[in-house]
């Protein structure tokens, strides 16, 4: 019955049940809008600390900045390393969209090569997809013009300008100021990390790897705010970066640009120094290479170039070349000749050209098989007889003759300010034994007293060597850096480092020098013919080291294979009695004679220097105008 | 009869229909309903200035978009509640078939398909169902007696179902929500006893896991980013932990109006649309946030006091229905940019940047003007 009644509508008990109805859904309201409240509460109230914090990190960012590296000039103003913006142009891949369709696209407006578009997908995989990746490096100001009208039609796509080494002589300062790169894993483990968190290359060779630490300057901050797609809104605060020092070298560039010009392409290395205080004067080895290729990172094809070509480009001659001194060595025998006195200066071999040792069927034959009669010393030295440093060599031993080729620096590294020199090999019976397993035979003796054998220079200790006897042994450290500048202007010079001198009797420096005046002003001087006619007296010696045994045969250049033809030699100093500078010349398998290359850089090196001492007033003022 | 005896008998006869009414009761319009819509938009048209990065332009077209919701509201009020409840039926099978024509041959926007393209403007269908499934849910109430059986509860769940599956397919979770939310609120109010409600909500956890086997990828993404945010910062739950620095760092009286951070370096995403509160707390801090709540409470308390004033059952449903509409979709909107509720895509009412759900949701107040004002009276 109840149920019955219950089929009809009863407006008054529906309307008491609507009514509690709508009480049950205001109260739920009321709870879930508390909710709400306590939720906000703990948010704004509580948590609010935390999310403060978390905004500010969304907002500001500590990015490190970078300091501009110090720039390189020569001794006189010459920039020879600079920094130049480049623009090169990123995609933060997951702010493009459509990204193989805007690639499409954006080839109609700026050139890419195969070879960039392959490195891209290739390093896009592994790239974390919200950070800029780039795509094409050193676009053209055309390029960027270009971009930057259409960029809105590539989201994602980006220039980034960034501070590039850039060396306006190219190739002439490759094997002394060497070049920078894009640091890699082990180099950054070798520096502070955090000095570079901002810095993207590093020194790879020369001066910039040695003066790494000065160059570079000390890393600054940046507060940036940023919004969520990491573009840079404000600088709330920053430490500005401390650039790196300017370093100004002892280099004369034009000297160095007249080495390379001479030189050309041949195997060649020159060294040229001040002997008074070591200052390097020219450093080169030719055929060298444009160092800006290695800059921006240098592609395989370009790499693969200047590794294979027949020159060896990459080889740094003046540092690493190892040489056979030849007759180069033969004054620093003759000084231990006379300080031990085993010879006295008028002391006369006879030079039939040809020398037989005790006991030995072997006949050892002078260069060309030449005879030069009765010799003493001057006329040893002047002509070059190998007959009589054979003897001489025979008489001191080879304990005797290391002993003073080390005084030297044979054998050692010179200790110049650039990483890449080697030391060369200045043998004795222990460094034989130890390296070959065999004993010192007398005929290894003979060897070295003409430079040939197991001995080995390179032009750089050639060059301080023959300085040592310039500047009649008072030994100087070479070295590359003349002062330092930090952005503040302050000049801190480089004190040139005194080595132990060769302390030895005024005559027997008289005697040697002599020997070495007669080289290239003595008719019967080797060097005579490139030297009869010079406005400035030279002491040299004159080289010329077999790099094949000729097994008997005479030689004969024009029938031997380029590769195998003698190298040339010449050190020298000028002017001789008052030297301002020392040189070493080697040429490989030369076409050109390294006196010859000798002649050309003095007489430019004295055209521009009075050959007292002080330089040539009108041509400084020109190349001060020129730094400017 | 001359034109001036049928202006006047008219006159007579509304005023015999509703005698010492004001001018509200002429236009049809519901005064403390009508100021705490307009306080609502106003404080929506400030936040949206900010977030909008002082644009102009965005707020004279949400300005515009508001003119015409107000208007199409107006005229909703004019019409009497025994229309809406004539009509219920059909609007409700309209939108039934327009939501099939969407399935079918909807144009693809934002990866879903909702929008019928009508040529002059694009039109969500769904949008019609917010109104058309309390209303017919009512109107099938009508003139039942209440309580409902439970027969009558099934029947009500297929009207409430039907535009809510087809709308969750778009798919659209967010609207599918408010609809089952509205429809669900006109059979609470129906008085649906308690027995089966409890039935109900067994029966809902039940198929909680085979809801989550229908579910899309990205639904599936929202609901596991709810539950831990920081498991994927960069993807699905940047937007949650975004939101929430926003809220957390406006503190009790937030950054100030335009100063806000996160939502103007652009950490917060969707900062005009959906996560415009998070902007709002930045701004106006926990202050800013309650007076917000307040003026929706005002809101949703007069809509509760229309719905309980109602003469009769369909208007009362009715009423009820759309205000719990309404609250749904604040709670939703907040629950979700506060991290309280997993994101489904419910814009904030009257205050988040867009068109159709604002239009909708102020036509509704239209609806609950025209039950308030269209009431005869009767002895109580």
């Amino acid at each position: 019955m109840f149920n019955r009644f219950s089929t009809l509508k009863d407006p008054q008990k529906e309307r008491t049940l609507f009514n509690r109805r709508i009480w049950t859904i205001a109260f739920f309201i009321a709870l879930l809008v508390f909710c709400l409240i306590i939720r906000l509460v703990y948010l704004q109230i509580f948590q609010h600390q935390v999310y403060t914090t978390l905004a500010k990190q969304n907002q500001l960012n500590l990015s490190p900045a970078e300091p501009n590296r110090g720039l390189i000039y020569d001794r006189k103003g010459v920039l020879l390393a600079e920094n130049v913006p480049v623009y090169n142009l990123v995609v933060t891949p997951n702010r493009a969209s459509n990204l193989k369709a805007s690639l499409g696209q954006l080839q109609q407006i700026i050139p890419i090569s195969k070879d960039d578009l392959n490195q891209f997908y290739k390093q896009l995989t592994l790239h974390r997809r919200f950070e800029p990746l780039p795509l094409r490096t050193r676009l053209t100001e055309e390029e960027v013009a270009r971009f930057s009208v259409n960029q809105y039609r590539f989201p994602g796509f980006n220039i980034q300008a960034e501070m590039i080494r850039h060396y306006p002589f190219g190739s002439a300062f490759a094997s002394l100021v060497g070049y920078v790169g894009r640091i890699n894993a082990k180099e950054l483990g070798q520096v502070d990390p955090s000095n570079y968190s901002a810095t993207n290359f590093i020194g790879k060779t020369g001066v910039e790897k040695y003066y790494e630490p000065q160059l570079h300057g000390q890393v600054g901050y940046k507060q940036v705010e940023s919004d969520a797609s990491g573009q840079i809104v404000r600088i709330a605060s920053q430490i500005l970066p401390t650039p790196g020092d300017n370093l100004y070298l002892t280099i004369d560039s034009k000297l160095q640009l007249k080495a390379q010009e001479i030189l050309g392409e041949q195997r060649a290395a020159v060294v040229a120094m001040n002997p008074q205080n070591g200052e390097i004067l020219a450093l080169i080895s030719t055929p060298t290479f444009d160092p800006n290729l290695f800059v921006a990172g240098i592609n395989q094809h370009d790499y693969d170039a200047l590794e294979k070509a027949p020159g060896q480009p990459l080889y740094n001659r003046a540092l690493r070349g190892r040489y056979p001194a030849g007759s180069t060595i033969k004054p620093f025998i003759s000084l231990e000749g006379l300080v031990s006195g085993a010879i006295t200066p008028d002391s006369v071999y006879y030079d039939p050209g040809w020398f037989k040792l005790k006991d030995s069927e072997h006949t050892y034959y002078g260069f060309r098989r030449e005879a030069h009669g009765n010799v003493n010393l001057v006329k040893a030295i002047t002509e070059s007889s190998d007959i009589y440093f054979y003897n001489l060599a025979v008489k001191l031993g080879i304990e005797h003759i290391a002993d003073m080729l080390s005084r030297f620096g044979f054998g050692q590294k010179t200790g110049i300010d650039l990483s890449e020199e080697l030391a060369g090999i200045l043998p004795t019976p222990q460094w034989k034994e130890k390296i070959t397993h065999k004993p010192w035979y007398p005929g290894d003796t003979l060897n070295v007293g003409i430079g040939q054998g197991f001995m080995e220079v390179t032009p750089l200790q050639l060059a301080a060597a023959v300085a040592g006897i310039a500047n009649r042994g008072q030994r100087w450290q070479p070295h590359v850096l003349l002062h330092s500048q930090t952005a503040d202007g302050t000049q801190t010079a480089y004190s040139s480092l005194a080595l132990p001198s060769v302390e030895l009797d005024k005559s027997i420096w008289k005697t040697i020098i002599t020997g070495m005046k007669g080289v290239a002003n003595s008719p019967d001087g080797t060097a005579y013919p490139f030297f009869k006619d010079a406005d400035y007296t030279v002491a040299g010696k004159t080289g010329t080291a077999q790099v094949f045994s000729l097994k008997g045969q005479r030689y004969n250049k024009s029938m031997l294979p380029v590769n195998l033809r003698d190298n040339s030699l010449f050190i020298c100093f000028a002017p001789a009695d008052k030297p301002q500078i020392a040189l070493a010349v080697i040429v490989q398998n030369y076409t050109t004679p390294a006196a010859q290359v000798a002649r050309r850089l003095l007489d430019y090196y004295f055209s521009t220097h009075q050959t007292d001492g002080t330089a040539d007033k009108s041509n400084d003022n020109a190349t001060g105008a020129m730094a400017n | 009869m001359n034109d001036e005896n049928i202006i006047s008998t008219w006159f007579k006869n509304r005023q015999r229909q509703m005698p010492n009414r004001g001018i509200g009761q002429i236009l049809h319009l519901d005064w403390p309903l009508l100021m705490g819509l307009f306080l609502l938009v106003s404080v929506g048209l400030l936040v949206l200035f900010s977030a909008s990065d002082q644009s102009l332009d965005t707020i004279t077209r949400q300005g515009v978009r508001m003119l015409i919701a107000f208007l199409l509201m107006w005229i909703l009020a004019q019409i009497p509640p025994s229309k809406y409840q004539t009509w219920a039926p059909w609007l409700f099978a309209i939108g039934t078939v327009l939501l099939l024509a969407v399935l079918a041959m909807g144009v693809i926007g934002k990866g879903a398909q909702r929008w019928l393209n009508l040529w002059v403007f694009q039109f969500q269908p769904s949008e019609i169902m917010k109104l058309a499934v309390p209303m017919t849910v009512a109107w099938y109430f009508h003139d039942k007696p209440l309580p409902p059986t439970f027969r009558q509860v099934l029947i009500a769940g297929v009207i409430i179902g039907i535009p809510a599956i087809l709308i969750a397919k778009q798919p659209d979770l967010g609207t599918a929500i408010m609809i089952i939310a509205g429809g669900f609120g006109v059979l609470f109010l129906a008085g649906i006893r308690s027995r089966i409600l409890i039935a109900l909500v067994i029966l809902a956890a039940i198929s909680a896991p085979i809801l989550w086997h229908f579910m899309h990828d990205y639904q599936r993404a929202r609901v596991l980013t709810f539950l831990n945010p920081e498991s994927d910062p960069l993807g699905a739950g940047y937007h949650i932990i975004q939101s929430k620095i926003a809220i957390g760092s406006g503190g009790i009286f937030g950054k100030g109006w335009l100063n806000g951070t996160q939502s103007h370096l652009q950490f917060l995403p969707e900062h005009t649309t959906d996560f415009i509160f998070a902007v709002g707390g930045e701004e106006f801090g926990l202050i800013g946030a309650i007076i917000l709540l307040i003026l929706y409470l005002v809101v949703i308390g007069r809509g509760l006091y229309i719905s309980s004033q109602a003469q009769d059952t369909f208007s009362r449903l009715l009423a009820g229905g759309l205000t719990l509409t309404f609250f749904m979709a604040v709670f939703v909107n907040i629950g979700m940019v506060s991290g309280l509720l997993p994101v489904v895509g419910i814009p904030l009412p009257l205050i988040s940047y867009g068109g159709t759900s604002m239009v909708t949701l102020i036509a509704s107040f239209g609806i609950l003007m025209s039950i308030h004002t269209h009431r005869k009276l009767l002895s109580t």
